[in-house]
């Protein structure tokens, strides 16, 4: 037979209060030994204290040789940036 | 894309690691950075891979309970370390398949220091000080190297693996200053492992036949000649520390150079492991090839549970 494992993107929660980072990924044959493979592969030192699995296929990625319309028309919006805006000195704080 | 294009994308590509960007696994690359890449990294996880065996051989033997939470702990890390590599290899477009199938056909490389055979307790002293001490030393420049998914991973491997060469050091430590048979053990251990961790920090700079390309792309930072130097310096305090001798009649300090002076290393013996007639090479591949084998019908059962739990699902839903 041999029916590969997918593969999983593993996001973890370091601690409350902090969003859920990409740290790598694994293979699985399901989402709940994906999160079971993710806790020994990715936290064995109390790195989180929660864990997210994807399955690779359903993440849709940007292209980097697209980076160019995506990203460069924010270069040039400066108004969207408080120091664009002239105050008297007077105003201390804004 | 025609050669003069492809030209320019080298070029810019060669500008973006010489002004220390990152390079992803989506970004253009010449098809060199990528092979290379996939070769460099793929060694570096069958190593941790093939790694565990050696001292796997001694988690059930070891000496007490904390000896023997440590080395089960070790050689976990291990398997971490070869599936964090193995991951960040995937993202330049090869199969874990195919990764595991050049393993076992030979095709690919690993570390040769794990063709010798640990044949005593103290050998997991001296792999975890020697072995892993002149793996730190390799693995730390690669923090900073320019594949990011590569320089990701050997963060997390570097900060985890600080604490094997502290037990390995700890258990020569240990048996130095125990009985004089138990110090002869440690003695014997260093004398057979000092070589190979020599060697293991790769053929002189002369014979080294990747490191000017190697150097751009930051997939090295020093030559094997300065790594090996450094490891030396910082290796033989140690081991004077503890009442055990380096087993090179040539080393001595050298007050010109601030450094250590040593004999000549067997790069014959070095070549004919790489060349697979180290004495446990066979072995090692055996024992790699049968748990991937044996493990077969578990990974098919675990796929096959896998679907059925899906299809249950759906039909639940309907």
């Amino acid at each position: 037979m041999s029916k590969n494992w997918p593969l999983w993107e593993i996001f973890v929660r370091s601690k409350n209060g902090l969003e859920h980072r990409h740290f790598g990924s694994l293979h699985a044959a399901d989402a709940e030994m994906a999160l079971e493979n993710a806790r020994d592969v990715y936290t064995r030192r109390n790195e989180g204290v929660s864990i997210w699995v994807v399955e690779s296929k359903n993440i849709t990625a940007s292209n980097p040789e697209h980076n160019g319309e995506l990203f460069e028309p924010a270069q040039d919006k400066v108004y969207r940036h408080p120091t664009f805006y002239d105050l008297p000195d007077e105003v201390k704080h804004m | 894309m025609s050669e003069e294009q492809i030209k320019n994308l080298e070029k810019q590509f060669e500008e973006r690691i010489a002004r220390d960007e990152k390079i992803e696994p989506k970004d253009w690359m010449p098809e060199k950075y990528r092979k290379t890449h996939i070769r460099q990294m793929s060694q570096h996880a069958h190593s941790e891979i093939i790694g565990m065996l050696p001292e796997g051989n001694w988690i059930t033997r070891a000496p007490s309970l904390r000896r023997k939470v440590a080395l089960l702990a070790k050689v976990q890390d291990e398997a971490g370390h070869g599936l964090y590599l193995y991951s960040a290899c995937e993202t330049l477009g090869v199969s874990r398949d195919e990764l595991y199938e050049q393993l076992h056909s030979g095709k690919a490389k690993y570390s040769s220091i794990f063709n010798y055979p640990t044949i005593t307790w103290a050998d997991m002293g001296a792999i975890g000080w020697l072995v892993d001490g002149a793996a730190i030393i390799n693995q730390v420049p690669l923090c900073n190297t320019s594949y990011g998914p590569y320089a990701r991973a050997m963060i997390r491997v570097c900060k985890e693996e600080s604490f094997h060469q502290r037990q390995g050091f700890e258990i020569m430590m240990k048996l130095a200053n125990g009985t004089p048979e138990q110090k002869d053990m440690a003695q014997d251990a260093l004398n057979r492992w000092w070589w190979p961790s020599l060697m293991m920090l790769g053929p002189t700079d002369a014979e080294s036949i990747h490191t000017e390309q190697s150097m751009k792309w930051k997939l090295k930072r020093k030559s094997n000649d300065d790594l090996r130097q450094q490891f030396i310096d910082q290796t033989v305090p140690q081991a004077e520390l503890i009442g055990l001798t380096i087993p090179d009649p040539d080393l001595k300090w050298n007050e010109e150079r601030q450094s250590y002076d040593f004999g000549e290393i067997n790069w014959d013996e070095f070549w004919q492991v790489v060349k697979g007639h180290g004495p446990m090479n066979k072995e090692r591949m055996k024992a790699r090839v049968n748990a991937w084998e044996e493990g077969e019908w578990v990974r098919d059962a675990a796929m096959a549970y896998a679907e059925k739990k899906q299809a249950r699902k759906q039909k639940q839903a309907i």
